[in-house]
């Protein structure tokens, strides 16, 4: 099927098959490849992309159903600088291996951008559905809550 | 030496962070091949059985496939995965073959390789071959492994691959004479590393210059291309292991395991690159599982609180074929169970028994996780029993400052002596006391506050790292001034770029951002060794300070014959070499790179030690457990990057803590695997365990790197599983239950709070 | 894991989805958010022929309150629950209950109608279905017609729902202002589904007496499921603690929950007993 979306502010079209998830078609038809896959049911949460502002797992979508969609990957967020949240993470040393850490950032960035004031137990509660095997979390959500001021005043709820 | 430089000690912000939070960063999922096939592999749903036959036919008739493998297509003789270590001819019949030949001896055993043009069509055709296993009864647990409800290698005519002993003094005696003993049986359930990313190979095969190249090389690539070019029949330099970002490994990945064979050889057999990319559900039951240990143990204690024996038979149900690293976890269960404490005499047998299960093989802290359940939960009951206080009772047990080296327990057959290097135990578990805040706390103590009952525990653990028995750095000066370091360590997310990058600064007393390290390829370096045993740091570390001094030297003697003096007049001072008021930049000194090698040996492990402190609160009507706090003190002799090491403290704790409470891969009887999925096998998530602090202390420097560190990284994990049932056991001890079983689920602390109200009525 | 082959259709009416869904003789499935379908596509428990979207379908995404009560499009989405300030007030069992649907992410995406059609037995929101005797609108070729909770839930899973037929709307009836209520269950991990779960409400009559208890239960039967026994030693009573430990002792009998991997039988029949205690004596504060 032909599909056409915007992907990280650029009109984009693929011809896949139903069956194809999103997470698939942005990281093989369109060469994405920060968004990762570890888990493919649903659990993980390291293929967090945001559509149209929102996050979502990526692989519980059908890349079919973002026809018409603004999708924002992890490459999406920043260019060659960090954004203060990717900077917080690296100061924390809120990553380890660095797999589930896109989806971690997609996810905190949407919390901020529509909740810029949450509090720990929001935010641990929201980064629940992302799974991380090496950091334990704490640094983690230490970095979050630090990156919180830069979403202040920004306005996009 | 004069040192510039202090970038050792300080907690510098990563290197490989500026590519990974930006979605920049390669894992092997990401690397593609022009022309490349897809490869997804049949696995066995039958537990044991006789592959009766395989038909590929319809599997081949779907537009897009290309290859069905089977173990036919292998040749005569059906390669077989190797030991890495501890390689007992013994063992050699337990080898897995890398495709089920004759016989499938778990659900999940590789049995056939479908090659497509892509991942989904080759899934397609799964499901159209036609595969017929002829069931036999299967052992999935200690009793049926030990009843022979079958055995799973007919040749050797039992379940028990190998016993393991471990010995010291004379326990025999010892427990003769012995004031008071306490037996009891304990039980640690298997679960996994279960790293993010799952595995995956790219595999390419130039026929033209007889050349293998695999991306996807993870933790052991030297030791991988030397088992992979002799089943294949290849020289060494025909083979290529690349290692890329790798998303964790924590023992499991990268060792050498059915697919690492699998996708070099298809590409080969098909002549065009090969991609496969392991998915959650076969990772599951294909990598390594751990744990899976049953014990019958006796502990001796003098009236006065002197520990004085060991003795007892653990189990350790090690699945269906011994791989690579498959008896460390069995031989430490055995071997460190004294832990940091005195205890003279030791009589401790471990059992491999192989089941109809996913093999098993090493995750962080293997064998000691599960001896420091044993072990602290046995001084807990002694310290109940002859009514001593338990910190003081450990506190009077823990090995000395004085008493260093330490000799632990000798192995048998294949022997490992080691001895504790260094350390003031005393001092650090004293610590621990003191920012926990124990006094303060105890009065909490079994108390029942808004309905959950509070308890403390606090258990001391050894981890022992630097596994030798050598490392090499090959370190080039190039043209332009900057410093590339080629190593044999690999990286499996734990910084090593930015810590070796710390250490070659140091050295070399240059800029930290002039240099790049390059690691875990093998082109690198002629020889390597990799990352386990937390032996990365120190073993790599040492490398490249041993190379760093020759490179030095080197510079001396290039300037020196530019200035028209000795080598040994020359300074090296600020990136450049000097003479008489003379300076060389190190860019441009030499028209070509100046380039060295060293290599460090290492036969003594190091020991890092600390101890940790838990105050839980238990709700009785749930059996749910809140961790209030939790807290760990280590000595690793010496840190290099405190922000990366108080990342893996933290890390490796909460990974203990999901063995703790929540991961279990649960089988049936049938030897079904039921936890196949992440629905049902459960990790922890950031709202579970908020509570966790860690201290880092240098009061002993190893003595024998040239660094001063001790490999860290596990220990964070190793008492975990004890210090929680100890604090779970004292929150209820007005009910006196006493958990002898992980993980301490819901449903088990509810039933043992069932039972222990169900015995109180009764009296 | 990737999905099986399927066509996919993304009709602008309803009339066409269901036409679309009729026209594959059974193997036809809806998706929506996909939150539970998709797994199951990866796994390939589910190979269905055709998925019919309802991305396109209009009027469906509405939280209606008004005197008859809360009526749920199926394409509302537990996000859009979270964020109706409204439903404090109107529902706020519902409001309760959804909280702990799953994680933020699947918040965004999954919705009403697909985790009632789907059914789970440990599912909030077919719990909540069940305790407040919601009313579901099912939509198929023969025309719309309004199901009883009760009669829409059959088995594991399973529902009363046709190949060709579309849930449309949950109504769930009127929430009077001093009602009584509570909601807790207990899952292994924040988000995760409960091992047990229970939803109340009842009503005190002038004289401090329960009146229409309604209790349900989560994840202790192969559907959601009322506690008619334990309804009935309410109903009538002031709540003491006496009143409380019988209901609770008389809860744990009535319901014979299967064991698992997760916990044996008795465990989950023990938690439903000390969560109705709970549950009852939060609603009296």
């Amino acid at each position: 099927m032909d599909i056409k979306f915007d992907l990280n502010g650029q009109s984009v079209s693929a011809d896949v098959e139903p069956r194809t998830t999103l997470a698939d078609c942005i990281r093989n038809n369109f060469g994405q490849t920060g968004t990762h896959l570890a888990c493919e049911h649903g659990v993980c949460g390291a293929c967090t992309v945001l559509v149209n502002g929102e996050a979502v797992r990526s692989c519980l979508m059908l890349a079919v159903q973002v026809q018409g969609d603004q999708v924002v990957t992890v490459e999406g967020l920043s260019g060659d600088e960090l954004t203060p949240l990717q900077a917080a993470f690296r100061k924390h040393h809120a990553l380890q291996c660095g797999f589930c850490t896109p989806g971690f950032i997609t996810t905190a960035h949407a919390l901020l951008s529509h909740e810029p004031g949450a509090d720990e137990e929001r935010i641990r509660d929201v980064l629940s559905g992302n799974l991380c095997r090496c950091t334990g979390y704490v640094p983690i959500v230490e970095a979050v809550l630090e990156a919180r001021e830069s979403y202040r005043g920004s306005g996009s709820k | 030496m004069k040192s510039f430089n202090s970038y050792i000690g300080r907690p510098m912000e990563r290197v490989e962070d500026l590519r990974m939070v930006r979605g920049r960063g390669t894992y092997v999922a990401d690397v593609n091949r022009p022309n490349q096939l897809y490869a997804v592999i049949l696995r066995s749903s039958v537990a044991h059985g006789i592959i009766r036959s395989i038909d590929s036919s319809e599997a081949l008739a779907l537009p897009g496939v290309r290859r069905v493998l089977t173990a036919k297509d292998l040749g005569s003789k059906v390669p077989v995965i190797p030991l890495r270590l501890q390689p007992l001819p013994q063992l050699e019949p337990f080898h897995q073959p890398v495709l089920a030949d004759e016989k499938v001896r778990y659900v999940g055993e590789p049995v056939a390789l479908v090659i497509a043009d892509s991942a989904a069509i080759a899934e397609d055709a799964l499901e159209r071959i036609v595969l017929d296993i002829e069931p036999l009864p299967a052992v999935a647990n200690r009793s049926q492994a030990e009843a022979k409800r079958a055995v799973l290698f007919e040749e050797h005519g039992s379940n028990v691959a190998i016993t393991w002993s471990a010995f010291r003094g004379n326990a025999d005696e010892a427990f003769k004479t012995a004031d008071y003993v306490r037996r009891e049986t304990f039980k640690v359930q298997r679960h996994a590393a279960m790293f993010m990313e799952p595995r995956g190979f790219v595999a390419e095969w130039d026929e033209a210059a007889g050349k293998l190249t695999v991306w996807g090389a993870a933790k052991t690539a030297w030791h991988n291309r030397r088992t992979l070019a002799a089943q294949l029949g290849l020289a060494l330099e025909a083979v290529d292991l690349i290692e890329v970002d790798v998303g964790g490994g924590f023992g499991s990945r990268g060792e050498f395991y059915p697919e690492d064979y699998l996708i070099p050889a298809a590409a080969r057999i098909v002549g065009r690159p090969v991609k496969w990319t392991e998915d959650r559900r076969e990772h599951i039951m294909s990598a390594n599982h751990a744990r899976d240990v049953e014990c019958d143990v006796e502990f001796a204690v003098s009236r006065d609180g002197r520990f004085i024996g060991l003795r007892g038979q653990i189990w350790a149900d090690i699945g269906a074929y011994i791989r690579t690293n498959g008896s460390v976890g069995p031989r430490n269960v055995a071997q460190f169970m004294s832990g940091p404490y005195c205890i003279e005499h030791i009589d401790l047998k471990s059992s491999m028994l192989t089941t109809n299960k996913t093999p098993c093989g090493t995750y962080r802290g293997p064998g000691r996780y599960e001896t420091d359940f044993i072990r602290e939960r046995m001084i807990d009951l002694a310290a109940q029993d002859l009514k001593i206080d338990r910190v003081e009772l450990r506190r009077r047990n823990l090995v000395a400052d004085a008493q260093m080296p330490y000799p632990l327990a000798s192995i048998t057959p294949y022997d490992s002596s080691t001895e504790l290097d260094s350390g003031d135990y005393h001092a650090v578990f004293d610590r621990c006391l003191k920012e926990f805040g124990w006094d303060e706390r105890t009065r909490l103590r079994g108390q029942l506050i808004d309905g959950y009952y509070h308890g403390l525990a606090i258990g001391s653990f050894i981890e022992g790292g630097a596994a030798g028995p050598k490392e090499e750095a090959r370190l080039v000066l190039e043209t332009d001034g900057a410093l590339s370091v080629y190593i044999g360590s690999s990286s499996v997310g734990q910084g090593l770029e930015t810590i070796m990058a710390q250490i070659a600064a140091d050295a070399m007393e240059m800029s930290y951002d002039k240099i790049t390290i390059r690691h875990g390829s093998t082109s690198y370096v002629k020889d390597g060794y990799g990352a386990y045993h937390s032996r990365s740091t120190v073993m790599g570390g040492s490398a490249i300070l041993l190379a760093a001094d020759k490179l030095k030297d080197l510079i001396r003697k290039t300037a020196g014959a530019r200035l028209g003096c000795k080598a040994e007049q020359v300074v090296i001072d600020g990136e450049q070499a000097s003479f008489g008021g003379e300076h060389l930049a190190f860019a441009g000194l030499s028209g070509v790179p100046l380039e060295v090698e060293a290599e460090f040996f290492n036969k003594k492990y190091t020991w890092a030690y600390g101890t940790q402190a838990a105050h839980v609160a238990v709700d009785p009507g749930t059996g749910h457990v809140k961790v209030i706090d939790f807290i760990s003190v280590e000595d690793v002799g010496r840190m290099i990057n405190p922000l990366t090491l108080h990342g893996q403290a933290i890390g490796s704790i909460v990974q203990g803590l999901g063995g703790a409470f929540l991961e279990h891969l649960v089988y049936d009887d049938e030897g079904q695997l039921l936890t196949g999925s992440f629905a049902d096998y459960l990790m922890p998530t950031a709202s579970d365990f908020p509570n966790i602090r860690s201290i880092t202390v240098e009061l002993k420097p190893c003595p024998n790197n040239p660094l001063g560190a001790k490999g860290a990284g596990e220990g964070g994990l190793i008492p975990v599983g004890g210090v929680m049932a100890n604090a779970v056991a004292d929150a209820l001890s007005h009910l006196n239950v006493q958990p002898m079983e992980l993980p301490l689920s819901p449903p088990r602390l509810w039933q043992l709070v069932e039972q222990a109200e169900t015995a109180r009525s009764a009296d | 894991m990737k999905p099986p082959i399927f066509e996919y259709a993304s009709p602008s009416t309803v009339a066409e989805a269901v036409a679309l869904l009729a026209s594959k003789d059974g193997n036809a499935k809806v998706i929506s958010g996909g939150q539970s379908l998709m797994p199951m596509l990866a796994f390939r428990l589910a190979t269905p022929e055709l998925l019919v979207d309802l991305k396109h379908l209009k009027n469906l995404d509405a939280i209606s309150i008004g005197e008859d009560g809360v009526r749920l499009g199926a394409k509302v989405r537990w996000c859009d629950i979270e964020s109706d300030a409204r439903l404090a007030v109107s529902h706020p069992l519902l409001a309760e209950a959804i909280k702990h649907v799953a994680h933020y992410q699947i918040r965004n995406r999954g919705t009403v109608g697909g985790s009632v059609a789907h059914a789970d037995p440990s599912a909030e929101m077919p719990g909540i279905a069940m305790t407040c005797g919601a009313r579901m609108t099912i939509v198929g070729s023969a025309g719309a017609r309004i199901e009883a909770a009760a009669d829409f839930f059959t088995g594991p899973l399973q529902t009363s729902l046709q190949p060709d037929e579309i849930l449309t709307e949950v109504h769930l009836p009127p929430w009077p202002a001093a009602r009584r209520w509570a909601f807790l269950e207990f899952a292994r991990r924040k988000g995760d589904f409960a091992m047990a779960g229970i939803a109340l409400h009842y009503d005190l009559d002038g004289a401090g007496r329960i009146v229409d208890a309604h209790v349900g239960a989560i994840g202790v039967a192969d559907r959601p499921i009322r506690l008619a026994a334990v309804e009935a030693m309410l109903n009538g009573n002031r709540l003491d603690d006496r009143l409380i430990a019988a209901a609770s002792a008389k809860a744990r009998q009535s319901v014979d929950p299967p064991s698992d991997i997760h916990a044996p039988g008795a465990y989950r029949a023990a938690l439903v007993a000390t969560l109705l205690a709970r549950g009852l004596k939060k609603s009296a504060v």
